[in-house]
């Protein structure tokens, strides 16, 4: 039976969970959602972002907070140059090439990982590591309280980007209509290539906020990315607000399910959702028919 | 007429000057050579999760085999056999048992004389069970699980304690330590991975622990990999134990660990049982604070022996952590060697017996002499760590302690 004292402070937990799963889909929503690439180096990418922010601190000693300035722009800058470079070339247009294409790059991420960093598991230790936030009996740790406003900003500007900028409404064109986008005079390529630099960059930012409370290894990217594309597929394709409203859900689910059936079976809540959502709201919470 | 010249040769005058320089090479040259050619390598079959969610383990635990297999060959190789070189053949089984066995199935077409794997239990099962179809000698360096040893297998040999003899290690010290200090726990919540070792360990904790009075509150168990512990950290604000008994792979133990700590979470003890980083030289060297008087019933080499501490030195100057996958792969690649040694011969079933009557000590383990009995070495156990002052002592048994226990553990305030 479980105790009612811990029901609050494990919701409050959930939430704070729930938004770091959102960080790590913002970018996702933004590649997998709105320009349907299906990305499996998504991990693979958090993960070196993760050891961008390690070594920054372990080397330089720039505390992860600051490395905000550093990681997010060299992720972005790592994520045009794949797409321009790699992605867009090698799979001619097909989203069945692109599948393997990025399959084929999480793989050797990965391996080049281990062999250059070996599977040792890295943390990093701040003076605000064991820091709390007493909240409705909740004791919340500091990191993570930073990453759910962090995950809340950035979902913020992610969702002023696109409605409000250039580049934003030529992202949403081409996601609509490619040809179309095209023929009104929109650099496809390069478009590309910002949305994708753009969602790689906020994986620079969901490392900068998770590694203060988290570790990172060669394989830690696999623990994140599948309950990434259920928070894209949960909270709609393409939808910021909504991956930030499916990775809350996520959290919160995952938070009780270990409650009540217990931490092995946490996960279970997850994917019946994403089963649920499929079967009766294909479009998710947010997302509209395409 | 046939025009020559002071060095031309005949052909008839050559063939026979090569047929006599030849017949002379086989007199006396070609012996020599074939004398000093060198004997064929002994190849050993290393099974590891190099890659997935215990990478870090397998990683370590090829390391330490890598390491055994060049001390080996540095001292001269196997010297009933003239001296032949160890010659690793390595597999990677990514976590996965299936993989496991199908690699070692490899490696034995490949001419495996011999198999050391796997690190997990579950991955162990699957690689002895490949190898005995071919009667390969198979040394598991940790997997933990009784039934690797228990299952009739006669190629199979554990040179490590097994989880039954580990658990009956931990709560008759824990019994031990608890008494010393009047008996202030009385309560204890067991913490455990989902896979076969820690489910393993949790029933065997959970049987014997009432017989020492210590009531077992509730068994939490948990994915790998798990990314938050916050909700176990709140079920044991809820259920205040005197102990918290972890059983887990060193990533979520540091993540509880430092879960714990966030969380305010204090109990009398925290005593795990082959905790995945309480003995571990990382983790206390990363987070010193959270580690600090954290006890574990563990694999721990002798520290008293010259032959572990000169191993610990060498495995650290390779920039190494010298946890305990390490020191049991590398005894279990020595221990394999030292049977290939006394059979003089890579012949699977003298190998397999000279694994059998193996009394082999040099090992800098807190075992003795090895003693095999269906495969289990006998005299293998776990030995009691505590971290203190930042370093790992050995508190239990009495004989190779290095510092006394603190119990119950002060308050982190």
């Amino acid at each position: 039976m479980v105790d009612p004292v811990i029901l609050i402070p494990s919701l409050i937990n959930g939430l704070t969970t729930g938004a770091l799963y959102a960080l790590v889909a913002l970018g996702l929503t933004l590649i997998y959602g709105v320009l349907h690439i299906i990305n499996f180096a998504h991990g693979a990418l958090l993960m070196l972002a993760l050891f961008g922010v390690f070594f920054l601190n372990q080397i330089f000693g720039i505390d992860p907070y600051w490395a905000l300035l550093i990681v997010p722009p060299a992720m972005f800058v790592i994520g045009y140059g794949l797409q321009r470079g790699i992605i867009g070339k090698a799979s001619h247009g097909r989203d069945e090439n692109i599948l393997l294409v990025t399959l084929g790059l999480s793989i050797i991420i990965e391996n080049m990982s281990l062999y250059f960093f070996r599977s040792d598991t890295r943390t990093v230790d701040t003076p605000y590591s064991f820091e709390v936030v007493e909240f409705a009996g909740a004791f919340l740790p500091l990191p993570k309280v930073i990453a759910f406003f962090g995950a809340l900003i950035t979902a913020g500007l992610l969702w002023a980007f696109m409605s409000k900028t250039d580049l934003g409404r030529a992202i949403r064109a081409l996601a609509k209509e490619r040809k179309g986008a095209r023929l009104v005079g929109i650099n496809v390529d390069h478009v590309f290539a910002m949305s994708f630099g753009i969602g790689i960059g906020c994986l620079g930012v969901a490392a900068c906020l998770l590694m203060p409370s988290y570790y990172v290894n060669p394989q830690v990217g696999y623990g994140f990315v599948l309950i990434a594309f259920t928070t894209v597929v949960l909270g709609g394709m393409g939808s910021f607000v909504g991956a930030m409203i499916g990775g809350l859900i996520i959290g919160v689910v995952e938070a009780m399910g270990g409650l009540f059936l217990g931490d092995s079976l946490g996960q279970f809540g997850i994917f019946a959702i994403f089963i649920l959502i499929l079967l009766f709201r294909p479009t998710g919470l947010l997302g509209h028919k395409a | 007429m046939t025009k020559t010249t002071p060095f031309s040769i005949k052909r008839r005058t050559f063939i026979a000057g090569s047929g006599a320089a030849a017949l002379a090479a086989g007199v006396t040259g070609f012996p020599a050579v074939l004398r000093a050619q060198a004997p064929d390598p002994v190849r050993i079959g290393l099974v590891h999760p190099v890659t997935g969610f215990i990478a870090f383990s397998g990683t370590q635990c090829r390391a330490g085999a890598e390491m055994a297999i060049a001390d080996i060959n540095a001292a001269g190789g196997i010297q009933s056999l003239g001296g032949a070189q160890l010659e690793a053949m390595l597999a990677d089984s990514q976590g996965r048992p299936e993989l496991g066995a199908s690699e070692t199935a490899r490696l034995i077409e490949g001419g495996a004389a011999g198999i050391v794997a796997g690190f997990s239990s579950a991955i162990s099962l699957a690689t002895t069970q490949e190898a005995a179809k071919t009667n390969t000698p198979h040394v598991v360096d940790v997997g933990v699980a009784d039934d690797i040893v228990n299952r009739g297998l006669t190629n199979t040999f554990r040179f490590a304690p097994g989880y039954g003899a580990v658990a009956q290690s931990a709560v008759a010290r824990l019994d031990e330590i608890n008494k010393a200090a009047n008996s202030p726990a009385k309560t204890a919540v067991i913490i455990h991975e989902e896979s076969l070792f820690g489910t393993g360990t949790a029933n065997l904790m959970s049987e014997e622990l009432p017989k020492i009075g210590i009531e077992v509150l509730s068994v939490i168990r948990h994915a790998n990999p798990t990314r938050d512990f916050t909700n176990i950290a709140l079920q044991l604000r809820s259920l205040q134990p005197d102990l918290i008994i972890p059983a887990n792979y060193y990533n979520e133990y540091v993540l509880l660990a430092r879960t714990l700590r966030q969380q305010r979470i204090e109990a009398k003890g925290i005593y795990s049982v082959l905790g995945g980083a309480a003995s571990n030289v990382q983790f206390v060297q990363e987070f010193p604070e959270a580690a600090e008087f954290i006890m574990d019933c563990n694999h721990w080499y002798d520290p008293n022996s010259e032959v572990a501490l000169q191993r610990r030195a060498a495995a650290e100057a390779k920039n190494l952590f010298y946890t305990y996958e390490v020191f049991c792969a590398y005894n279990a690649v020595a221990f394999l060697a030292d049977a290939i040694e006394r059979a003089g011969s890579t012949e699977k079933e003298a190998v397999i017996e000279a694994l059998n009557g193996s009394t082999w000590d040099n090992h800098g383990m807190p075992y003795g002499p090895t003693e095999i009995v269906n495969g289990q070495n006998q005299g293998a156990q776990a030995v009691n760590t505590q971290v203190q002052n930042g370093k790992i002592e050995v508190v239990l048994p009495a004989e190779f302690a290095s510092a006394e226990a603190v119990f119950p553990m002060p308050s982190a305030g």
